[in-house]
């Protein structure tokens, strides 16, 4: 159950390496899961890599409750404040690139190049993300030509607590493209990692809890996909679902079980990742606010 | 009565008819100006960048250590916990005599007497004994109850009442009841001060703040007070900030002036520093004076005395060299 | 209390007055010279002149600053001109990253910015640091965001920069108007060659210190120091592609005369008489504090300050000795104490201006009043102003006074605050002072003025687009509507 990251050659000999155990992110806290269980994670060649937590449907209970909590603070802050907060996280990002490429290597089977450009892509995308905080009203909003005398404007506003389904292969840059749209209006998020290559999520809550953001505004859970998804899907106090990484079937399914509480649905798109994204992802959980004044003496 | 905050419409110079009934106070007190929000919470902000340094910390510390209500309203009071409190009042630094004596301590009605007693013995009788009163913190009695309670801590030598008013008549546009219920607090109290608190947490709003000031000032307050410290929203500058130009305006208007006390969550030497500067720069330096403005806090009262000795020795204190209580 | 419970502290207002608590000068390393600052590094003049920047608080000489001539300005914009190509055929995400890098920067170095600003321009380290050093940041935040995303900004798929872009900024905020001018350049891929004023270049150049640091391509940024004539030969260089002026209305006038018949894209951002309209309904506690900030927020030498307050007849005496009470309590002096709230005239040259409309209102036959206060003896100081009994033909109702000197006119009704409002041939900012929701809405829509603030006023984001109607200039700076002055549609 080795593997080359186990052992390193110091000068002095062999150095048994220090493992990470990988935890849940849910409410600023890392805990174990509530279920006491684990699953195993391997590299692209079968090799164990790490255990991760076997989230279960009271943790992801649990995360919604932490999101719901955050949701007052995080959607109140200014723009300025999250795109602030969004550009620390790529700058923490930034110095843990290494760790994140040489995860992506495992978890993918990639070069180390390739890891290397996906994680910087992935820093860059954060960015991209951090500097729309403070424009997308301005893009997605606007004054309304009523026929009276009224004031007519437009807002977006974020649409509440967001269960985001993290695409299963692509487990960085994939991810952080579908995280980032979900907060950076305001909108707080359960986030399901890839089933199979959770470890960059795992590791890029580390990343959150540095960067001051605050607690509960992205919650991450790792273990079966169809199993986190569903209570989430159902759950009465979850605004909004992104199936990203769900199949098709449970896509479907996931959509079905939505539509109880009306849920807004991102459904799976091309996978394609690499492109630069355009606002879609952020409109999906926007709500359009629109307020009437009388103008007169 | 030239003021800005004085009633327009209400009868210039004369402010006696607008307690007459429930309508006409409702039209005095919907006649105030409003309080911006924003601009009240800013203008508090502002103040608080003012930086005190030197020789005006040195004074401000010792104000802010005269103002104190010291105070313990926990139901878990016993005599010997007052009476540690009223040593505490009478000699805040055990190391330092110069350190001034707290104005009054503040408890429960039925702990009146003893702090009387511990005050008078340990040769503090300048340090008044306030009790709240009147079903604090909730205020939810009947009115004779509330009168009881209020001629109780009288009786048993409460020179100052902490009266909480009903919120509930007043956030049901009841001013009339409110009003009224102070008078006979008022009353009741004979010599002693009367302090009208209003649950400014409850109470929600910066307009209901203002028209609460107005209202416990017309009904006869001696002070006016933000909170009872049991609620989860104390004491803040902003809301401190409005009662302040409350006061001012009244006195410009009436003549008459009322003391300030905010109470709960002021817990830093930093903050009550803050405090004094709102006084200074809101109401002016006729109310820099224990006579008129007071903070209701417990553990405040270390923290400035750490800072006191700070200031004497040029080094930073810790809680080991002040008394817990 | 009837019972004093300590022996009460004698005159307690003045007991708590506070001490001097003075920001330390220490955080700014001041060289005793300064170069100009093109294609990357610092050179001295061709000419090898040189003119001293002087601390206005205290006439202390801070620096000597190179003096840009003619060739100065050339050799700037060649190298602007070079660094154009290969700025602007960066990715917009790369360009974004240079700009997130300099407000990183700034917000490091903000205190050193802020006591550096002081100095130079005689403002009160209370605004330097609460006031224009975290509106610098955000402007460089806000505007590194839309380097990637100018497809969005409603200018076409793909608008395209302009080139070299001339900028000319005032002394009133020198590193903020220095943010609004560089920030939306860059963003949109052109490169820069600006002026900062005769009397506050020195943050420019610290500016030109953080390019270096963040590794700005040589020659996107180009900082040539000097007097009116640099201004004009700028503005009339022919490889300038857009000329963007803050200043007076004369100087506009005559820039807009200059670049006539090029092909020149000009944005102006001028003079203004500000009317701030308080109705009888007004939350008064807050106009007050609304009607301070807006003509004594940086000793009044703010383009868009509130210099005629228009006050309903009704509450004109409450308003007014409120309004003076509150005056009282205004700290007068040292820039750089924590404490002080109105600071340091910026030049004689100001100070002369605004002492002869001031004379010119008590001429008149307005009533003159100034708050109480000691000013220092060295340094060029006014206290601040208040003019009642003012009528729309005095100067001072007119004539932008650029200084702590407030005008107050009384009118009756809505129609007759709007008309006086309008009254000028300025039009940048107003302000309405009501509860009355439609009633603000109503006179935002009426006054001819390119901001109006509402229940506050003097308020900046970068996100909101800044700038005047008529004689106040053109063009709008900040926002969404800000990069337009710095882009072609495509």
């Amino acid at each position: 159950m080795s593997t080359p990251e186990n052992t390193s050659g110091t000068r002095g000999g062999a150095r048994l390496s220090v493992l990470k155990t990988y935890k849940l992110y849910i409410g600023g806290k890392f805990p174990r899961s509530e279920s006491g269980r684990v699953y195993e994670v391997t590299d692209a060649e079968g090799q164990w890599l790490a255990n991760a937590p076997l989230g279960s449907r009271k943790d992801a209970r649990d995360a919604v409750v932490a999101a719901r909590k955050a949701f007052p603070g995080w959607s109140g802050a200014t723009a300025y404040n999250r795109g602030q907060i969004l550009y620390r996280v790529a700058e923490m990002l930034e110095g843990r690139r290494e760790q994140f490429a040489a995860e992506v290597a495992a978890a993918e089977g990639l070069s180390q190049d390739r890891a290397r450009a996906l994680a910087d892509a992935a820093v860059d995308r954060w960015v991209w993300y951090a500097g729309w905080s403070d424009k997308i009203a301005q893009v997605l909003g606007g004054a309304n030509p009523v026929a009276g005398p009224f004031f007519n404007l437009s807002t977006p506003e974020p649409t509440g607590v967001v269960a985001v389904l993290a695409p299963q292969r692509c487990s960085l840059l994939g991810l952080v493209s579908v995280l980032a749209p979900v907060i950076v209006t305001g909108n707080t998020a359960v986030l399901v990692t890839s089933r199979t290559a959770p470890l960059p999520a795992l590791s890029l809550a580390e990343v959150l809890a540095t960067s001051d953001l605050p607690g509960g505004v992205v919650n991450v859970l790792s273990g079966d996909t169809a199993q986190l998804a569903r209570p989430l899907a159902a759950h009465q106090d979850v605004n909004a679902v992104d199936l990203a990484g769900a199949g098709p079937e449970l896509a479907a399914e996931l959509e079905a079980s939505a539509a109880e509480n009306l849920k807004r649905v991102l459904r799976p798109g091309s996978g394609d990742w690499s492109a630069t994204p355009g606002l879609e992802r952020m409109s999906a959980f926007l709500e359009t606010k629109t307020v009437w004044h009388p103008v007169g003496a | 009565m030239p003021t800005d905050a004085a009633p327009r419409d209400a009868g210039r110079g004369t402010l006696s008819d607008v307690a007459s009934s429930d309508a006409a106070l409702r039209r005095f007190l919907h006649g105030l100006p409003g309080v911006d929000a924003v601009g009240l919470e800013a203008r508090a902000a502002s103040l608080g960048t003012r930086s005190i340094k030197t020789t005006a910390k040195a004074y401000a510390l010792d104000l802010a250590i005269s103002m104190i209500d010291l105070t313990t309203l926990e139901g878990a009071d016993t005599p010997g916990k007052v009476r540690s409190l009223c040593a505490k009042a009478a000699r805040p630094d055990p190391a330092d005599r110069t350190a001034p004596r707290v104005a009054a301590v503040c408890v429960y009605p039925d702990m009146a007497a003893t702090a009387k007693r511990a005050l008078a013995d340990l040769g503090a009788d300048g340090i008044n004994v306030a009790s709240v009163a009147t079903a604090f913190p909730a205020g939810r009695a009947a009115l004779p109850v509330k009168l009881a309670d209020t001629r109780d801590a009288v009786a048993a030598g409460a020179d100052e009442i902490d009266m909480v008013i009903d919120r509930g008549a007043f956030l049901a546009g009841r001013y009339l009841a409110v009003f009224e219920e102070i008078q006979e607090v008022k009353r009741a109290c004979g010599d002693a001060h009367l302090k009208v608190i209003f649950e400014n947490g409850e109470l929600a709003t910066y307009d209901n703040i203002r028209r609460a000031s107005w209202l416990a000032m017309l009904a006869g307050a001696d002070f006016i007070k933000t909170s009872t410290g049991k609620v989860s929203v104390n004491a803040t500058p902003p809301g401190t900030l409005l009662m302040l130009e409350a006061v001012r305006d009244f006195r410009a208007a009436t003549g008459r002036q009322v003391g300030v006390k905010p109470a709960g969550g002021i817990r830093t030497a930093k903050d009550a520093l803050k405090y004094l500067v709102l006084v200074n720069e809101t109401a002016g330096g006729d109310w820099l004076s224990p006579d008129w403005f007071r903070f209701g806090a417990s553990s405040l009262l270390n923290d400035l005395l750490m800072q006191r000795q700070k200031l004497t020795t040029g080094r930073y204190s810790g809680p080991d060299y002040v008394t817990v209580d | 209390m009837t019972e004093p419970s300590q022996p009460a502290a004698a005159a307690p207002s003045q007991l708590f007055a506070y001490a001097p608590a003075p920001e330390s000068r220490a955080v700014v390393d001041l060289a005793p010279s300064y170069g100009l600052f093109i294609d990357g590094e610092f050179r001295e003049a061709a000419s090898g002149k040189t003119f001293t920047t002087l601390s206005p608080a205290t006439e202390e000489v801070l620096s000597e600053v190179a003096y840009g001539g003619e060739e100065d300005v050339e050799a700037a914009v060649r190298a602007a001109r070079a660094a154009f190509g290969p700025w602007s055929a960066l990715p917009g995400t790369e360009r974004a990253k240079y700009l997130f890098r300099i407000a990183r920067i700034i917000q490091e170095r903000s205190r050193e910015l802020a006591v550096l600003e002081t100095l130079d321009n005689g403002k009160p380290i209370r605004e330097t640091r609460d006031a224009d050093l975290p509106l610098v940041a955000a402007h460089f935040f806000y505007h590194a965001g839309w380097a990637d995303k100018l497809s969005w900004a409603g200018l076409g798929p793909d608008p395209r920069p302009l080139g070299v872009a001339a900028q000319v900024i005032p002394w009133n905020f020198p590193l903020l108007m220095l943010a609004w001018k560089i920030a939306p350049a860059l963003a949109t891929g052109n490169t820069v060659v600006l002026k900062p004023a005769e009397t506050t270049p020195l943050s420019a150049l610290f500016f030109a210190d953080i390019c270096r640091q963040a590794g700005l391509p040589e020659g996107v940024v180009n900082i040539v120091p000097g007097d009116g004539a640099t201004g004009a030969a700028l503005v009339a260089h022919p490889d300038v592609a857009k000329v963007a002026f803050t200043g007076s209305t004369a100087v506009g006038r005559q820039i807009a005369r200059t670049v006539a018949g090029t092909d020149k894209r000009l944005t102006l951002e001028l003079g203004g008489k500000g009317a701030n309209i308080v109705f009888d309904d007004a939350p008064l506690d807050q106009a007050v504090e609304g009607i301070v900030n807006g003509i004594f927020f940086n000793q009044g030498q703010v383009c868009c300050a509130g210099s005629r307050l228009l006050v309903q007849e009704s509450v004109h005496d409450e308003v007014l000795d409120a309004l003076k009470r509150r005056l009282a309590t205004l700290r007068v002096g040292d820039p750089l104490d924590k404490n002080t709230d109105v600071g340091a005239i910026n030049s004689a040259e100001q100070l002369a201006r605004i002492s002869e409309l001031a004379d010119s209102g008590e001429q008149e036959g307005a009533e003159r009043w100034s708050a109480p206060c000691e000013l220092p003896e060295r340094g060029y100081w006014f206290a601040p102003t208040v003019f009642t009994g003012v009528g729309q033909a005095h100067r001072i109702a007119r004539e932008e006074i650029f200084g702590p000197v407030l005008s107050v006119l009384t009118f009756r009704t809505p129609d007759e605050a709007v008309a006086k409002a309008n009254n000028t041939p300025y039009g940048l900012s107003a302000g309405i002072w009501t509860e009355k929701g439609s009633r603000i809405l109503m006179m935002a829509d009426r006054l001819r003025a390119g901001v109006v603030w509402a229940n506050t006023f003097n308020k900046f984001d970068p996100a909101s687009p800044f700038g005047g109607y008529k004689e106040s200039g053109y063009g709008r700076e900040g926002g969404r509507h800000g990069l337009e002055g710095y882009l072609e549609h495509a």
